[in-house]
């Protein structure tokens, strides 16, 4: 993975100071409220409900055992034992004291973590595919174009103040694990026949209100020209996105308002001017660059297949729970005699993504010992030992069978992508880890899980959307009607290579009756699937809406027929 | 009165006068910032009269169209309606890097030190901050940060090519 430098450790020593100072002003009273929500939104300090929640950056979803020890340390130290994986690879500390945030970033800072960017209207942590580097799908390695990217967004003195938040996502795959086209901008990273690497640029993704996935720009960008084309697209949105309406303010807005041929007439505009001018010469990268922080992720030293190859069937024969975990959460590795491991954070209840100090430390240990040391978070809430030996994956199991991290459930109906909500979130209008809950024991026993096979449940607690409810096979919104929490229900939305915005299916759901709604939306499914190899998404994109909406409401309609 | 401001990285008593009041009256030998539509309106006038002339643009003017009107100024004033709102930033980055500009740039309206930085970086040479902000603060703010990870107005070297340099040793 990327390490800092003697330079990098010097920039986020700096921002430490930085925000203590401002923290300090803030607690003398010499910044308002006002003023001090921008500076501290750009250190990964919020404001909840209840303390402020702290986001920590983990660029494209990479982490070490060192991190990890830091973390179980700090959630301990500075909070209430665990931490919250988020859907942009990130992790959320919800009970850290304002006064000691300085501290703790500190402590952070030596592991070279930190909070910059992470919330607040510029850009934000770059996210990826958990399987960079290791999946047989893999075109090109993005992380390293990732790295050249972060680091020049940081601090970039013109992109600092930008009229809302800025997501980038990459993939070098086939296959979009990273809902790339989510972001407010998509970077496809794609080699050309002639063997030349470039980039296919998307612009005008972004979940919450008005969801939207992005719009091609352009189809392939050179190599060397990542940070000119990234800076026309921020330079266009910096000038042009509107600042009169929080909720308008995205860029996607622009696109829409616009139209997309007018929006890439003017970042194409903005492209050529750079390309022609000595601001855009500087802006280059020489493949030296490119070489440089390629080194920084090497192909890991795997031990021939004959060292490390084993055929897990054997034991699975044999044990039934390692059968399960082998099938759901075990994934193809480039290299043979290696295999990916999923580790959900999704066991029976465990809040959506939540790690505790236990498990970090455990994490560190089990990475060390059977992944170089590297372990990754996922949109999906989840983590994953990406380099581990076959011969390892038994004792693997066991041990994080143990740790309550093998629940086979992977890509299930108990894999569920939720925000923290109403229980912790100031935004949140609704609770969403309780509906998540509910929907988990409808479906707790295994055998219930693999009928229905692969499906996509999403919840966010609110309209921002950081469960990503637009883009679930089954969506689930939580609204506050006049103090009450209700669900609005949204089907037939993925994050995927078939990426969609699901459609809203009817009229909201009350608290009580969102579990009972989804159980029907299930049974309808697996009623109406053409046979068992049809998924719930396949089968609502063959069939369309109607038959789900009369499931969903059908008491009602046998109830105005009466 | 005259105000402190920060000018080319040192404290400075501030030698011009900002005329946001489109109609207000000026003196003859005074070096005046106008915005630009007073600019438009009463172009002849104010080169006769005052001592000198600059002007001031708002955060939503597209600075390539306008710069034949304004490449002649001394000194450009873009305005920050909030410290949060940073379309300036993008009109300075322009008016340096692309268009050349080489007179005053300068930093007005709810300038303070923790935007003070970025200013710098993006070719300001004259920043006048609120006038409840601690000027040494201010001038301190410029050197926020030792390493930078992009080019910028201010020449700085990016860290990218910084490193190439250290490879190359």
């Amino acid at each position: 993975m990327y390490r800092y430098d003697e330079i990098d450790r010097a920039v986020v020593a700096q921002r430490v100071a930085e925000f203590r100072d401002q923290t300090q002003r803030f607690l003398a009273g010499k910044l308002t409220e006002d003023e001090f929500r921008p500076l501290r939104l750009r250190n990964g300090l919020y404001m909840q409900r209840f303390a402020p929640m702290l986001r920590i950056s983990v660029p494209y979803g990479l982490l070490e055992s060192a991190q990890l020890r830091r973390m179980a340390h700090v959630v301990r130290a500075y909070d209430k034992g665990y931490g919250h994986f988020t859907t942009r690879q990130n992790i959320q500390l919800n009970w850290p004291q304002l006064e000691r945030v300085p501290d703790l970033l500190a402590e952070l800072a030596e592991v070279q973590l930190h909070g910059i960017q992470a919330c607040g209207n510029d850009t934000r942590n770059i996210t990826s595919d958990y399987l960079a580097g290791v999946a047989a799908d893999e075109i090109v390695d993005p992380r390293p174009y990732c790295e050249l990217l972060r680091q020049f967004v940081a601090l970039h003195p013109e992109f600092y103040w930008l009229p809302r938040k800025f997501k980038f996502g990459f993939t070098g795959a086939t296959v979009d694990r990273a809902a790339t086209l989510t972001n407010d901008t998509a970077v496809h990273v794609r080699r050309r026949d002639d063997g030349a690497i470039g980039f296919r640029f998307f612009v005008g993704g972004g979940l919450g209100r008005q969801p939207m996935l992005g719009q091609e720009m352009n189809p392939f960008v050179p190599e060397s020209d990542l940070l000119i084309y990234a800076t026309a697209i921020l330079r266009t949105f910096n000038r042009f996105g509107r600042r009169d309406n929080i909720h308008k303010a995205r860029i996607k807005i622009v696109l829409r308002e616009w139209g997309r041929e007018r929006f890439r007439a003017a970042v194409e505009g903005e492209y050529a001017k750079l390309k022609a001018s000595a601001e855009g010469d500087a802006l280059l990268l020489a493949p030296e660059d490119i070489e440089r922080m390629r080194a920084h992720f090497p192909a890991h030293p795997y031990r021939p297949a004959s060292e490390v190859a084993a055929d897990p069937n054997g034991l699975a024969a044999r044990d039934a729970g390692f059968a399960a975990w082998l099938k759901r959460n075990v994934r193809p590795h480039k290299v043979s005699g290696y295999r990916v491991v999923i580790v959900p954070l999704k066991a029976p209840g465990q809040p959506p993504g939540d790690c505790t100090a236990e498990q970090f430390e455990a994490l560190a240990e089990l990475c060390d010992a059977h992944s170089f040391g590297e372990l990754r978070s996922t949109y999906d809430q989840n983590l994953v030992l990406a380099d581990v030996p076959e011969r390892d994956l038994y004792e693997l199991w066991r041990k994080l069978d143990g740790l309550k991290l093998a629940t086979p459930n992977v890509g299930l109906i108990t894999d569920i992508v939720c925000c923290p909500g109403l229980d912790f979130c100031g935004l949140a209008n609704a609770g969403s880890i309780g509906v998540a809950e509910d929907i988990y024991r409808r479906f707790d026993s295994l055998d219930a899980q693999y009928e229905v096979g692969p499906i996509r449940i999403t919840i966010s607690g609110c309209m921002n959307g950081c469960g990503h409810h637009s883009v679930g096979h089954i969506g689930i919104l939580g609204v506050d009607k006049h103090g009450e929490e209700w669900y609005q229900v949204t089907l037939g939305g993925s994050p995927g290579s078939d990426a969609a915005i699901g459609e809203r299916i009817g009229r909201a759901l009350a608290r009580d009756e969102i579990a009972d709604g989804v159980e029907r939306l299930i049974r309808a499914y697996l009623e109406l699937r053409c046979d068992d190899d049809e998924t719930f998404l396949e089968c609502y994109r063959r069939l369309g809406m109607e038959p789900f909406k009369a499931r969903l409401y059908e008491s009602e309609a046998e109830e105005a027929a009466a | 009165m005259t105000m402190r401001i920060l000018r080319r990285r040192e404290l400075v008593e501030d030698d011009w006068r900002l005329v946001q009041d489109g109609s207000a009256p000026i003196a003859g030998s005074e070096r005046l910032i106008v915005p630009l539509a007073r600019l438009r309106a009463e172009r002849e006038m104010l080169l006769a009269s005052a001592a000198a002339v600059g002007v001031l643009l708002p955060n939503t003017e597209d600075v390539e169209a306008v710069y034949p009107e304004v490449r002649e100024r001394p000194l450009i004033a873009l305005t920050f309606p909030s410290f949060a709102d940073g379309r300036a930033l993008t009109q300075a980055a322009v008016l340096r890097n692309r268009l050349g500009f080489d007179g005053e740039l300068r930093a007005v309206g709810d300038v303070v030190r923790d935007l003070v930085f970025w200013l710098g970086r993006c070719g300001f040479d004259c920043i006048v901050p609120r006038p409840d902000q601690d000027l040494e603060a201010c001038r301190l703010a410029l050197d926020q940060y030792t390493a930078t990870y992009q080019p910028a107005a201010d020449g700085r070297t990016p860290v990218w090519v910084a490193r190439r340099a250290r490879a190359a040793r």
